[in-house]
């Protein structure tokens, strides 16, 4: 097999050619978006100069092109994950999806009921759920996190009651990288007759997966972290569960018919997509799942193991560098989120910039996960598989450079 | 360019830290979050005759958070709430406009022109001030 080449895949990526200096960019930030191969760019492109219309509207040729292309994104999609193209719900990324299953799922739910998530989720999925419980009279329980960064699942049993309804949790970290076992989360759901709902945001760019094998009800993700366009992302749902839920938005698109009485609903996926949906970037998401189902994922999952493998060894020579999450290389990705006794991560982040260090500084949207290690945030470097050693390496020098200025 | 965020003046400022602490027995006590870091700024005051008697800030926050929190704890005893209105909109002006005139009184703020052409940082520089005047608001009450 040759030998994987990050930098033939960086080729694919014009920004990354140059950065805003002139300079090339080491980005390292790609777990809040990772950039965009020149396939998705010419598919984007390519839709808006040829076919760009309302779908499912129309009868003339462009909204026809509109419409096959846009349901052709979602039989994309659908492929690439193993599912039916009816499970497939086009929103405006994991927020839009994870907020559609709390007002859905939530107008079944009763005062008393519990949803359980757990210490280290990202705010978007907390707060929807925290609205929820207070719209509905509901309970939110939280599985506590470990001093290696990942959710506790020996928790479970004391946590998950009898009165849980949903269990919903990110299949993987966005600080720590841990990647969530999503196997007893399922059998403790399936125990109490509750639903599992995994925020799949930062686990979707990092490969295929099994997507039915993983036993949940719901998969949120956004597109924007898979190398595709900002504004588009997916609900998954098990149709049959799909089917027996009210809509959440109401408008055009979603319907079947409407008097000024009532109106009865489309089936999913349409019943959840109200509105024009974001129909271009929809098209770059399936040219984003194409682009990446090229690609040799045993040799990038290799190539990224061992580049974390590279900064963790760094921050154990970098005085007073603290890794939040997992200090080895099993059930986990290529995000590694570090602290710098005595530096703020803004400041850090900062001076990184001087290196031409693209990475993330603050809380990452996970402010309960940060308090749980009693920090305010920390530096975040997450990787994609255009990264390579240099990348790696101007991360660590810059952060040496950090360590060395701030304190 | 970001590298004259980190310039020994801001640098200094920040490790001396002027005002650091808590007040005993505050006229008001406010506290600031900026949500877009989670960085916090708590500040107690006691006013004499209208003007800053005493402060004391705490500051979870970053190098310039914590350098503007001790700008302020050098120069805002003595002063009155307008007066601080005032060094405020002159340091807004500083970073949204990019002017360049010093603030009379307040010479250390000179340090904070290069944040100028980081928008992303300007909240770091202001939380202090918006914390000092809000304290400032509830003690006059």
């Amino acid at each position: 097999m040759a030998r994987f080449d990050p930098a033939a895949i960086r080729a694919q990526f014009p920004i990354l050619a140059t950065g805003p200096d002139g300079k090339r960019v080491h980005y390292l930030d790609n777990a809040a978006s990772a950039q965009m191969p020149q396939a998705v760019l010419d598919a984007v492109i390519r839709f808006e100069t040829t076919q760009r219309a309302n779908v499912h509207r129309g009868v003339h040729r462009l909204a026809e092109a509109a419409t096959n292309a846009y349901d052709g994104a979602r039989a994309a999609v659908a492929r690439y994950l193993g599912v039916t193209p009816d499970g497939i719900v086009f929103t405006s990324g994991t927020t839009a999806a994870i907020n559609t299953v709390a007002h859905a799922l939530g107008e079944t739910l009763s005062a008393g009921d519990e949803i359980v998530i757990s210490e280290l989720e990202h705010h978007g999925n907390i707060v929807p759920w925290q609205m929820l419980a207070q719209r509905r009279g509901l309970v939110l329980r939280a599985l506590p996190v470990t001093a290696e960064g990942t959710i506790d699942l020996t928790a479970l049993d004391r946590v998950v009651t009898k009165k849980c309804r949903l269990i919903a949790l990110a299949h993987a970290s966005n600080v720590t990288g841990a990647v969530l076992d999503p196997a007893p989360v399922a059998a403790a759901a399936r125990a109490m007759g509750a639903r599992v709902l995994l925020d799949g945001a930062q686990r979707i760019p990092h490969g295929p997966l099994d997507l039915l094998a993983l036993g949940c009800d719901f998969y949120a993700f956004s597109g924007h972290k898979m190398f595709a366009p900002h504004g588009i992302g997916v609900l998954w749902g098990r149709p049959d569960l799909l089917a027996a839920l009210p809509p959440f938005l109401g408008g055009g698109g979603m319907i079947e018919q409407v008097t000024l009485e009532r109106t009865t609903y489309a089936t999913p996926p349409r019943r959840f997509e109200a509105g024009t949906p974001p129909i271009g970037a929809a098209i770059g998401l399936a040219a984003a799942v194409d682009w990446i189902a090229g690609l040799d994922w045993q040799a990038a999952t290799e190539h990224e193991k061992r580049l974390t493998g590279r900064i963790l060894d760094g921050l154990s020579a970098i005085t007073g560098a603290h890794v939040i999450g997992p200090t080895g290389l099993q059930g986990r990705l290529g995000v590694v989120s570090v602290v710098l006794d005595g530096a703020h991560p803004h400041d850090v982040s900062q001076i990184l910039d001087t290196h031409n260090v693209a990475c993330r500084g603050g809380h990452h949207c996970a402010q309960p996960l940060h308090a749980r290690f009693g920090v305010n945030g920390s530096t975040r470097a997450s990787l994609a598989p255009y990264n390579g050693d240099d990348d790696v390496d101007a991360f660590l020098a810059g952060l040496a450079d950090a360590a060395a200025r701030l304190r | 360019m970001s590298d004259d965020l980190y310039q020994q003046a801001i640098t200094t400022l920040a490790k001396a830290a002027t005002g650091a602490g808590k007040l005993e027995h505050p006229d008001a006590c406010e506290t600031v979050d900026n949500p877009l870091c989670g960085d916090r700024v708590t500040m107690d005051v006691e006013l004499t005759d209208n003007r800053i008697a005493r402060l004391a800030h705490d500051v979870r926050g970053c190098l310039l958070c914590r350098a503007a929190a001790s700008a302020i704890g050098s120069r805002a005893p003595g002063r009155t709430a307008g007066e601080i209105v005032q060094v405020r909109a002159g340091l807004q002006a500083m970073l949204k406009l990019c002017t360049v005139d010093p603030i009379d009184g307040w010479p250390e703020l000179t340090a904070f022109q290069p944040v100028a052409a980081h928008k992303s940082r300007h909240d770091c520089v202001l939380l202090p001030f918006e914390a000092l005047i809000r304290a400032l608001d509830r003690a006059a009450y």
